[in-house]
């Protein structure tokens, strides 16, 4: 791994800890709600802001190999690098998915 | 003819593999977080699933309190719960490891072990305590 992508691991572990520990209070506060107390506490900030970061830091953490690989954007264009696979391109739709599905729910649209 | 090519292919030693080593709890653990790593790849589109029916309305919010009433519905998020706080928990003992503390024989053992305690312990806990704001198991 190279050391740029084991410094981003790390950063974003330690970012996970703290919003893990803020995921598992928010589900357990959503368990056994109806819809609507789902949607308040979904779209308040506080939570909805700690549901993004969250997802976004996982999704990153997960995929921080392949993350900003791109042709330009890394100089030596190892073999690594040039071919995205499957799981990051599906994450990161998952990943805009959950954003867009927060937001949603923050703006009360 | 055949036979001797038989005989000579048997006889050819084969390079060692996993069988050769005694499973040792800190190799035992560092593939279960690998693996922990894995299921929360699925535990992340369970979630997002979760925020997308709260998102799309009441009737596709409907089927995920429907499944979360399942036995097996439970089951997942029991283990999604566990593969959480395990892979929390051996990352902060990779991030130990980084820092350079904890490589000593009795230290490696005490953190491993502490990993896997701490994690079924906290699940279970993090459960009750999921379960009494939910005012009983229902």
């Amino acid at each position: 791994m190279a050391p740029r992508v084991f410094w981003h691991q790390r950063l974003t572990a330690v970012a996970n800890v703290p919003l893990t520990i803020a995921l598992i209070v928010i589900v357990i506060g959503l368990m056994g709600r109806n819809h609507a107390a789902v949607v308040q506490i979904l779209g308040s900030t506080l939570v909805a802001l700690t549901m993004l970061l969250f997802i976004v830091t996982s999704a990153y953490h997960i995929v921080a190999r392949h993350a900003g690989h791109h042709r330009g954007l890394c100089a030596r264009r190892d073999l690594e690098a040039r071919h995205p696979d499957a799981q990051h391109v599906l994450l990161v739709r998952v990943g805009l998915a959950a954003v867009f599905a927060i937001l949603k729910l923050s703006f009360g649209l | 003819m055949a036979e001797a090519k038989t005989s000579r292919l048997k006889d050819r030693p084969l390079s060692p593999h996993l069988q050769i080593y005694k499973p040792l709890l800190t190799m035992m653990m560092s593939i279960v977080h690998r693996i922990t790593g894995g299921a929360l790849f699925f535990g992340m589109l369970l979630l997002v699933w979760v925020l997308i029916a709260a998102a799309a309305g009441p009737n596709a919010y409907a089927s995920v309190q429907w499944f979360m009433e399942t036995l097996l519905g439970r089951l997942i998020l029991f283990g999604y719960t566990w593969a959480l706080i395990h892979h929390m928990l051996g990352g902060i003992k990779h991030l130990i490891w980084d820092l350079g503390y904890g490589f000593g024989p009795v230290e490696r053992e005490w953190l491993t072990v502490a990993t896997l305690i701490g994690s079924i312990g906290l699940t279970v806990l993090i459960w009750i305590v999921g379960y009494l704001v939910m005012g009983g198991i229902r």
